[in-house]
């Protein structure tokens, strides 16, 4: 997209909060958000996020599950944490994750939908953005 | 087989565990019993860190946080929310007796506890896709800033915030830019110090990997604010990625017309470069990372002139830290008067700490200025790692102090821990227990300076490495009195003669646990004992009478000798002759022989 | 106007006037260690360290500025105990060889040290075992000795624009050095010797060669040398500061005295050459001007500094340059030549020293084959003013209370034009009196150029040659230079007449006599007293244009023939090349 004027941002923001309260990002209901700060790829993420791409892949759920990075959610002790966002399940942040607990996590959770023991946390504060 | 509901069991291992796993088989049991075991899916999960009110018990989609549970309640916890929808009122967090029943967990004062403003984006965003940063009221602030303030207006409400610089001095944030927007000039800049040096610190590296547009954003309103149509952000070379995600977002904004030339059309030019740092703690300090953006060796040179009114290349100049400028769109878009209901009188808004060391929970904690150490390490920490005993907690990196178990009650903010001899510094803290010797750490600090002082001036190239050999000697079990008097007056020395302040603060960890640890450092001189263990020449070897037989082959070892004892009588090293050479531990067949 | 107060005492200074400033004007002094008048404040060392009332830290008196309502305290027990302990580091880092250093009772460190009653070395020695670097034959590098004041790094970064060199290495590894760790010979350094000049301490000093000197004077029987001297305009107005005397004491007479019982055969002064300059550099400039034989501007070329700095930083204007020799040289090719003739020596047995304010000098002795135009090498050994003193002072000679004697024939006599070669605008002054008469063939009724004098960095004039503008520059310290040349540069480019058609260079701050050579401690009043003293010289000198000479007239008449003539082209006269900046 070009440079914006003051209304064209105004609009794509207020687009883009409508794509965030549908929970609906490019179509696809289910969201799996890897956190890929340097202490989360120290740990393992990039190997997480890959082991969850190629999950998804073999479960075929490509058309329904967006697989996202983000920053440092801020639990560093539990690294690598991914949180999983999908509608009929509660959304989690999954911590300690490993390729095998990611694999468990495609099928457990996202197939079978069942939440993963154990490996549960949970975001430490809650949002301003929505106070 | 779809869940219509989960129940979460919080395992972590601040809680008592032992009561959760009867409670989680308890569910499981009355899950079966009760017909519903399709219905609710019963997990285990990690620390939910509220372990005061421990054991929690969360049930979704009801978002229903249950406290204090006991193994008991499964039963009712099963009938009641699970068979017939309802929740089990009693055991409902309640912020008192008198209050309502359902407290909605993000007024759970747990979670007040921690108050995300600066990572508000951190975890949540893509950090390299702009239109998601754009949808959480992202360059909101920068629209409201250009189109509907004056310069003024922007100084006026950073004022009303009551915002400090967060990189460690805490000088009001709006003076800054006052002194830097009131005289003319042919051209002003912004810069962004991102050269996080303190060891154990990395807040500004997650908030530049997390959400670089924030940072973008606010030095855009100071362009606007100051008159200043450039920008330079200072990152240090050892932050790969965040330098990758940095460069991303300047592209993608410069795409949007939010950095370049007339910015929303509105007449204003602002763009930002990168430069990168090249492994040099002292090029945090304002004036030599300055002098390193310009290309020169980068040595600090004296205040005044101060950078806001003779910075870059002698321009009007306004440098701040990452966390700084990661605060202003919020206190733009939410207003000053928001931002200073949070902390305290002083000291305004919130503050991200990196907690390390030996703490259950590490992470980036962000807080409420006036929280107090004992929330930050028991509370959302965790507490102390295997359940050992609290020694103290480093703030400020090597420039910072020690704070001791005295002092976990106070309210965290800028004057509170400059008054304990400490700093806020950069927002390092870390944690230590009865296992770390303060002396040693004050011999890693020191050497950390030793490494970084750029030597221009004499009293920190000298002092630094002065004060280094002392604790050395120290350490290696040589040391004298005289020796604690040499560091403190060089110390002193330091303090008052550095040019800046590496070297100004340089001795604070050596003061500090001097101060409050005097027994420590008088341990390793007198008896030549390091308690902790830390100090590998000060090993103490000691002979078990209960197993000694008295065969004096240790004796005969001996290189001193050191050892004495009659024939079949339990031998004796005398401590203070002992070089630690390790022969008699060696030589001993019935492991008579301990090594403290 | 600034109101404030120093221990109690009231001052009123201008806005801006640092603390040591304002303190040195109600006559107290705080101690300062890497502090320089001539640069700006590095404030490094943490001596000059003061107090302000109701402010908790300690300010730097060097680069604060004192402010309205200030008042401050310079010395009080925490103070000084503070600065005391920055000296024990200082000095824990520094050699202990005070006995064997040449700064010995000169030395600013050894001073701190003396006046705050060091009797211990609390701290273990810290050295950092550094090589000595001598590469230059001129000025020697002992970093061992270095103390990090950052005199040297910024006299010849921004005073000089030289940039031969740098800080290298971090915290107590931090040393001086050139770029890349390459020996001082093979770096721009031009051997200025500025930076000996500003070194508080033994860690630059220039190269000693008195030994050599004693040597030849020694000598005796077969290998009996003709030892004969000459001495620079600028050294007799500084050499008595090394007796305790003020700058600008003219001591020529004694000088002589002294250089006679030091054991020389033949007295001849530099002045006296510098005459001999004029008449070849005024008829080359004539010939270029009048006549346009040769490239505009003509740039002087007595200062050698200037001339390695332009063979390396400015070599498209070789064609600009006098060809002309420098006084010492042209004085050391005739002392070989005419005078060997004229006093029937073997020149083989001559041993010529010129004693300079100069430590660049010591190279020029040696620069190319136009140095050895006798045959033999023109000057065999340069020494430095400070050099003379320790000679003077190791023979025992009481120099202040000598007789005033004179300089011999042929080659001593001068005139006032040759004397003010010392200061800067001395050679042009110097060059237009005699000019005048050779362009006009008259004489000049007033002989002083008054606009080329003083010490501002660049200075320029227009002279009226009887209805003819010449438009004159005059640069001094090497940092200032740039600016005039960028100006031909850019004028020639341009195709457009040259701002200037004559220009006078000289590497040194003051000139000469602010040469790197002189005695330690030399600030704008030394310059200008010492300045002072060179005019004082001319103004009481019998004849004060070159031309006017009667033992230049016999030279020319005897020996030489006419100024650039073939004769003069073989002995006087030079070339140049273009150099690289770094040999390495």
């Amino acid at each position: 997209m070009a440079k914006m004027t003051l209304e064209q941002l105004r609009k794509l923001r207020e687009d883009k909060k409508q794509d965030l309260t549908r929970r609906e990002v490019e179509g696809k209901e289910i969201q799996v958000i890897v956190g890929m700060g340097t202490c989360g790829i120290a740990a393992g993420a990039k190997q997480t996020f890959d082991e969850i791409v190629k999950a998804v892949d073999e479960y075929g759920l490509g058309k329904d599950v967006i697989i996202r990075q983000t920053g440092c959610m801020g639990l560093c002790y539990v690294e690598p944490t991914v949180e999983v966002v999908m509608p009929g399940m509660p959304t989690v942040i999954y911590g300690k994750m490993t390729s095998e607990v990611a694999k468990d996590l495609v099928r457990k959770h996202l197939v079978e939908k069942k939440l993963l023991e154990n490996h549960i946390f949970d975001r430490p504060a809650a949002d301003i953005m929505k106070k | 087989m779809a869940y219509k509901n989960f129940i979460l069991v919080c395992g972590g291992t601040g809680c008592e565990s032992a009561k959760a796993d009867e409670i989680y088989k308890n569910l499981l049991r009355e899950a079966e019993a009760q017909g519903v075991k399709g219905d609710v899916q019963v997990v285990k999960t990690g620390c939910f860190g509220f372990c005061e009110k421990g054991p929690i018990v969360k049930v979704l989609p009801s978002e229903s946080f249950y406290v204090e549970v006991k193994p008991e309640d499964a039963k009712e916890i099963i009938s009641e929310q699970v068979v017939k929808g309802r929740e089990v009122k009693r055991l409902l967090y309640k912020k008192d007796a008198k209050s309502a029943d359902n407290v909605k967990v993000e007024d759970i004062e747990f979670y007040q506890k921690q108050f995300r403003i600066v990572l508000r984006n951190c975890g949540v965003i893509n950090p390299e896709n702009i239109d998601e940063y754009i949808a959480r009221d992202g360059y909101a602030a920068l629209e409201k800033a250009i189109f509907q303030m004056k310069p003024e207006d922007v100084i006026a409400e950073l004022k009303t915030s009551g915002l400090r610089g967060r990189g460690g001095a805490g000088f009001p944030t709006w003076r800054k830019w006052e002194f830097s927007r009131v005289p003319q000039a042919d051209q002003k800049y912004v810069v962004c110090n991102a050269d996080e040096g303190d060891p154990g610190a990395y807040m500004d590296r997650s908030t530049i990997e997390g959400d670089p547009h924030s940072v973008i954003e606010a030095m855009t309103i100071c362009g606007y604010t100051i008159g200043a149509t450039k920008g330079y952000v200072y990152i240090r070379a050892e932050y790969p990625l965040a330098i990758d995600r940095l460069k991303i977002a300047i592209a993608q904004a410069r795409e949007y017309g939010l950095l370049g030339k007339n910015i929303l059309g509105s007449g204003v030019d602002f763009d930002l470069e990168i430069r990168l740092g090249a492994g040099a703690f002292v090029c945090g300090e304002e004036t030599a990372l300055l002098q390193s953006v310009e290309g020169k060796r980068g040595m600090p040179v004296p205040r005044p002139p101060f950078p806001a009114v003779k910075g870059l290349w002698g321009k009007p100049t306004v440098i701040n830290n990452v966390e700084t400028w990661a605060n202003i769109p919020v206190i733009l878009t939410k207003g000053g008067a928001w931002f200073a209901k949070i902390g305290t009188e002083t000291s305004k808004g919130t503050k991200v700490f990196a907690v390390t060391g030996k703490i259950n929970n590490s992470g980036l904690v962000e807080v409420p200025m006036g929280t107090t150490l004992r929330e930050i390490i028991y509370d959302i920490g965790g507490g102390i790692k295997g359940g050992k005993k609290f020694k103290g907690a480093q703030t400020g990196g090597p420039s910072g102090g020690i704070i001791t178990a005295d002092y976990l009650d106070t309210p965290i903010d800028y004057e509170s821990l400059t008054a304990l001899g400490s700093m806020m510094g950069s927002g390092g803290l870390i944690v230590m227990d009865e296992d770390d010797c303060m002396v040693n750490i004050s011999k890693f600090y020191m050497e950390f300076c030793c490494d970084e002082s750029c030597g221009k001036c004499a009293p920190c190239r000298v002092g630094t490495n002065q004060m280094h050999a002392l604790l050395e000697k120290i350490t290696d079990g040589k040391g004298t009195r005289d020796d604690l008097d040499k560091l403190r007056k060089i110390g002193q020395a330091m303090k008052k003669a550095a040019l800046c302040g590496l070297g100004q603060t340089a001795p604070n960890p050596t003061l500090s646990t001097m101060k409050y640890f005097e027994k420590e450092y008088l341990e390793h001189i007198d008896e030549r004992k390091c308690a902790a263990g830390k100090c590998k020449k000060l090993v103490v070897f000691e002979i078990d009478a209960a197993k000694c037989i008295g065969c004096g082959l240790c004796a005969r070892r001996c290189p001193v000798p050191c050892i004495t004892g009659e024939k079949k009588q339990p031998h004796v090293i005398d401590k203070m002759k002992c070089i630690k050479c390790g022969e008699c531990y060696n030589a001993c067949k019935f492991g008579a022989v301990v090594k403290k | 106007m600034v109101n404030a107060k120093i221990n109690g005492i009231p001052v009123q200074v201008a806005e801006g006037t640092t603390i040591l400033d304002a303190a040195r004007k109600v006559d107290v002094k705080i101690p300062t260690l890497c502090h320089s008048q001539d640069l700006a404040p590095w404030a490094a060392c943490g001596i000059c360290v003061v107090k302000a009332e109701r402010n908790p830290k300690m300010l730097r008196a060097c680069c604060t500025p004192i402010e309205e309502g200030m008042s401050v305290i310079t010395h009080d027990p925490e103070i000084v105990q503070t600065r005391k302990t920055v000296i024990e580091l200082i000095l824990s880092a520094h050699p202990d060889d005070c006995l064997q250093c040449p700064r010995n009772q000169d030395c600013e460190l050894q001073k701190l040290a003396a006046d705050f009653g060091v009797r211990e070395q609390p701290f273990e020695k810290r050295l950092r075992n550094l090589p000595v670097d001598d590469s230059t034959g001129s000025l020697i590098v002992n970093a061992e000795k270095c103390v990090r004041c950052g005199r040297c790094v910024t006299v010849c970064q921004q005073m000089q624009n030289v940039w031969a060199i740098e800080f290298l290495g971090r915290g107590e590894k931090m040393r001086i050095a050139p770029a890349a760790d390459v020996k001082l010979g093979d770096s721009p350094c031009i051997k200025c010797g500025q930076c000996s000049a500003h070194c508080p301490v033994g860690a630059i000093y220039e190269n000693d060669q008195t030994a050599q000197v004693w040597d030849a004077l020694m000598k005796e029987g077969a290998e009996a040398k003709k030892c004969v001297v000459q001495i620079a305009p600028a050294v007799r107005v500084a050499l008595g500061e090394s007796f305790g005397l003020p700058p600008g004491t003219n001591l020529t007479k004694k000088i002589y005295a002294a250089l006679r019982r030091l054991g020389f055969d033949a007295i001849f002064d530099t002045n006296f050459s510098a005459d001999l300059t004029i008449m070849e550099e005024g008829t080359e400039f004539v010939k270029r001007f009048a006549k346009g034989e040769g490239e505009l501007p003509l740039i002087t070329s007595c200062c050698p500094a200037w001339v390695d700095y332009m063979e390396k930083y400015y070599g498209d204007m070789i064609p600009n340059f006098s060809t002309a020799k420098s006084p010492q040289q042209m004085m050391g090719a005739m002392i070989k030549t005419y005078w060997a003739q004229k006093a029937e020596v073997d020149p083989a047995k001559i041993f010529s020293v010129s004693v300079m304010p100069c430590t660049a000098k010591k190279f020029e002795n040696h620069r190319d084959k136009t140095m050895y135009s006798s045959g033999h090498q023109d000057v065999d050994v340069t020494l430095t003013t400070r050099e003379l003193a320790r000679m003077i002072k190791q023979a025992g000679i009481d120099l202040l209370n000598l007789p005033d004697e004179e300089a011999d024939s042929p080659l001593g006599p001068y005139t006032g034009a040759g004397t003010i070669f010392g200061a800067t605008g001395g050679v042009m002054e110097a060059a237009l009196r005699t000019a005048y008469t050779l362009v006009t063939g008259e004489e000049l009724k007033d002989v002083n150029f008054t606009g080329v004098r003083g010490i501002s960095g660049i200075k320029e004039a227009r002279v009226n040659i009887k209805g003819t503008e010449v438009r004159v520059a005059v640069a001094h310290q090497m940092g200032n230079i740039a600016q005039v040349l960028e100006e031909v540069r850019k004028a020639k480019a341009e195709g457009k007449e040259t701002p200037w058609h004559f220009i006078e260079v000289m590497a040194c701050r003051g000139g000469c006599i602010g040469g790197g050579g002189q005695p330690y401690g030399c600030t704008d009043e030394v310059r200008k007293l010492r300045i002072r003293g060179i005019y004082d010289d001319d103004e009481q000198s019998t004849y004060r244009c070159s031309h006017h000479n009667p033992l230049i007239k016999q030279v020319y008449k005897d020996f030489l023939g006419e100024p650039c003539g073939h004769k003069s082209h073989e002995l006087l006269h030079t070339h140049y090349e273009s150099k690289p900046l770094y040999l390495k």
